[in-house]
């Protein structure tokens, strides 16, 4: 298979089309545009369908219906877009609802800005909708990872009948890296008996619902819905384990921040100094297991995010007190430097000796 | 014995919760007579509100979704766009159509989605305990508007008929009332049409039904029927506002 130079954005929407997404609903918000552009153009070479909402609250909720009827369907957007989509997400984490939704992040709060950020750690992990419920939540570190990661997020939302993001940045939007469009290994899909596509007089209606007004039946509800959740996490932790063996630190970065990471280890590691790297792939569930793979020889952990400090809390949740945990983040949409990130890493590895 | 009336197949078995004297109990049975009269009801997927009427996707006997509050018309564009053959209606109240929903409503109306969008107005928020509503007339008493709806702070009542029918896309507009059985009857017709409408393609259509809210207006339910009739239809006239323009 060859591979092919796309730009992230665009390379997303291919992904989605290879993977049989059929419906596309998005709204204009920088930096993710060339998403709908490109989907606006392609949709209907593969049967598809894309409309440009009127705002990403009714994207979102048209994803709910589309979603219902059992068709594959993508929405994608960036920070505020995404803050605007949380009644459609947990809608349709209520409504067990495959569906895959892109965010693009940039800085915030409010506004923010239109650069890179990590910030939305928290909305993505922690629910930014009412209610218990979760995400499967996949930060691809790379455009390759990216459009498999896309392909494969379509199949997990049928699994798991579950909303699943994609988180990337607006680096990973705008970079142009050479992809391959490989075929995934097939996996097994649930049939959709649930679906809203016509009783045709042959069986009893199916409602697509989060409602459930007796209190007995929504804690039904809740706790099945969270054996889901308890399911994925016992089953699709992913990330990336580097130079972890006789690490004196070990840092914990995803998405683009972690090749940057990736740059500082090897710079140190000329001057004797060994760092490791765990990547978390997926942000939701966290890769806790990940955390047992770290060797004696480490004295202190290192999170560096593009944030003022989200998944780092999740790190010393995984860590349980086994280990110090620092932080070292930029903010605004200001990036991470290698030399600054080594910096650090000297000062703890000093203060380590 | 012949049978001279039964309930709608378009209906299920399951009892109502609506007030006595709610319109809703006639107007679901007029939306389902009418999906079965055009033999579509194994066809169609209706979109259900949030308000008194969130129990919609208990009483139609098709598929249902039951939207978040204001977004069923994004809902109902979702399913139409990748089921574009069946049917497929929006059931709102005014609070869920006029109030948050504006944006849905009006767009889904400047796209012109071949779906059918039925409004029940009763000029209240019903579900919650009969706060204002846009469409609460001047005067009129609300839980949020004790003193009663003044233009001034509050706005005049939204006419959301007229409003629609300045949008292009926006094919088939009609305002009924079901205060007496002639009203009734010609609620019906203007539900039929609309549904043959989205049938023959023609794009978006709504259908206005001026309905009562006795628990709220605290008037019995035939007392309600006649505020309706001499409070309700003067301000919000009944008729065509918009339909397809004739094949030249």
């Amino acid at each position: 298979m060859s591979k092919v130079l796309m730009k992230g954005n665009e390379a997303i929407g291919a992904a989605a089309i290879k993977a049989g997404c059929k419906a596309f609903f998005g709204y204009p918000i920088t930096p993710q545009n060339e998403l709908p552009e490109y989907m606006s153009k392609e949709m209907h070479k593969h049967g598809g369908v894309f409309v440009q909402a009127e705002s990403e609250v009714a994207a979102i909720n048209m994803i709910y219906g589309a979603a219902g009827c059992g068709v594959r369907c993508m929405t994608s957007s960036s920070s505020p877009g995404i803050a605007l989509k949380q009644e459609g997400i947990t809608y349709l984490a209520g409504a067990e609802l495959p569906s895959v939704i892109v965010n693009i992040v940039r800085g915030g709060p409010g506004l923010g800005g239109i650069q890179p950020a990590q910030s939305d750690y928290n909305q993505a992990t922690r629910g930014g909708g009412n209610g218990d419920y979760k995400l499967l939540v996949y930060a691809p570190a790379n455009l390759q990872e990216m459009v498999d990661l896309v392909q494969i997020s379509f199949d997990k939302a049928e699994i798991y009948r579950n909303p699943v993001m994609v988180v990337g940045d607006g680096m990973i939007g705008q970079m142009m890296e050479p992809i391959e469009f490989r075929e995934l290994p097939k996996a097994e899909l649930p049939a959709k008996p649930w679906a809203t596509d016509g009783t045709k007089g042959q069986r009893k209606p199916n409602v697509i619902n989060s409602l459930f007004l007796k209190p007995e039946e929504l804690e039904d509800h809740n706790i099945r819905l969270t054996n889901k959740y308890n399911a994925m996490k016992e089953n699709e932790q992913q990330w990336e384990s580097f130079n972890l063996e006789n690490a004196q630190v070990v840092c914990v970065a995803y998405g683009t921040t972690s090749r940057i990471v990736k740059n500082a280890i090897t710079a140190l590691k000329a001057e004797g100094i060994e760092v490791g790297l765990i990547r978390p792939i997926t942000l939701w569930p966290f890769p806790e297991k990940a955390f047992a793979q770290i060797a004696d020889s480490t004295k202190a952990v290192l999170t560096v995010e593009m944030s003022m400090g989200q998944m780092v809390d999740d790190v010393r949740l995984a860590l349980n007190g086994r280990l110090p945990v620092d932080f070292y983040g930029r903010s605004g949409g200001m990036i991470p430097t290698p030399e600054a990130i080594e910096q650090k890493l000297r000062e703890m590895v000093g203060g380590t000796k | 014995m012949a049978m001279v009336y039964e309930r709608s197949e378009g209906l299920t078995i399951k009892q109502t919760h609506y007030c006595p004297g709610c319109t809703h109990g006639v107007i679901h049975k007029l939306v389902a007579e009418v999906l079965v009269e055009l033999g579509v009801l194994g066809e169609t997927i209706g979109v259900a509100p949030v308000g008194c009427s969130v129990l919609a996707y208990d009483y139609f006997n098709c598929d249902m979704s039951e939207a978040a509050h204001g977004r069923a018309p994004a809902v109902a564009t979702g399913i139409k766009r990748v089921m574009p053959e069946k049917v497929v209606f929006t059931y709102q109240g005014d609070g869920d159509l006029a109030s948050i929903g504006t944006a849905e409503i009006i767009h889904v109306a400047h796209r012109s989605e071949n779906l059918t969008t039925i409004f029940v107005n009763n000029a209240i928020y019903g579900m919650t305990g009969g706060q204002m509503a846009p469409t609460t007339l001047i005067g009129q008493k609300a839980t949020t508007a004790p003193y009663g709806r003044t233009v001034e702070g509050m706005g005049m009542p939204l006419r959301m008929s007229e409003l629609m029918a300045t949008i292009p896309g926006a094919t088939y507009i009609e305002r009924v009332s079901v205060h007496n059985p002639a009203a009734i009857r010609k609620a019906k017709k203007a539900i039929k049409t609309a549904f043959e409408h989205q049938l023959a393609g023609k794009g978006f259509s709504m259908v206005e039904v001026l309905s009562t809210c006795p628990t709220n207006w605290g008037l019995t339910p035939v007392e309600s029927l006649t505020w309706l009739e001499e409070n309700m239809i003067p301000y919000y006239p009944l008729g065509v506002f918009r339909k397809p323009e004739e094949a030249k």
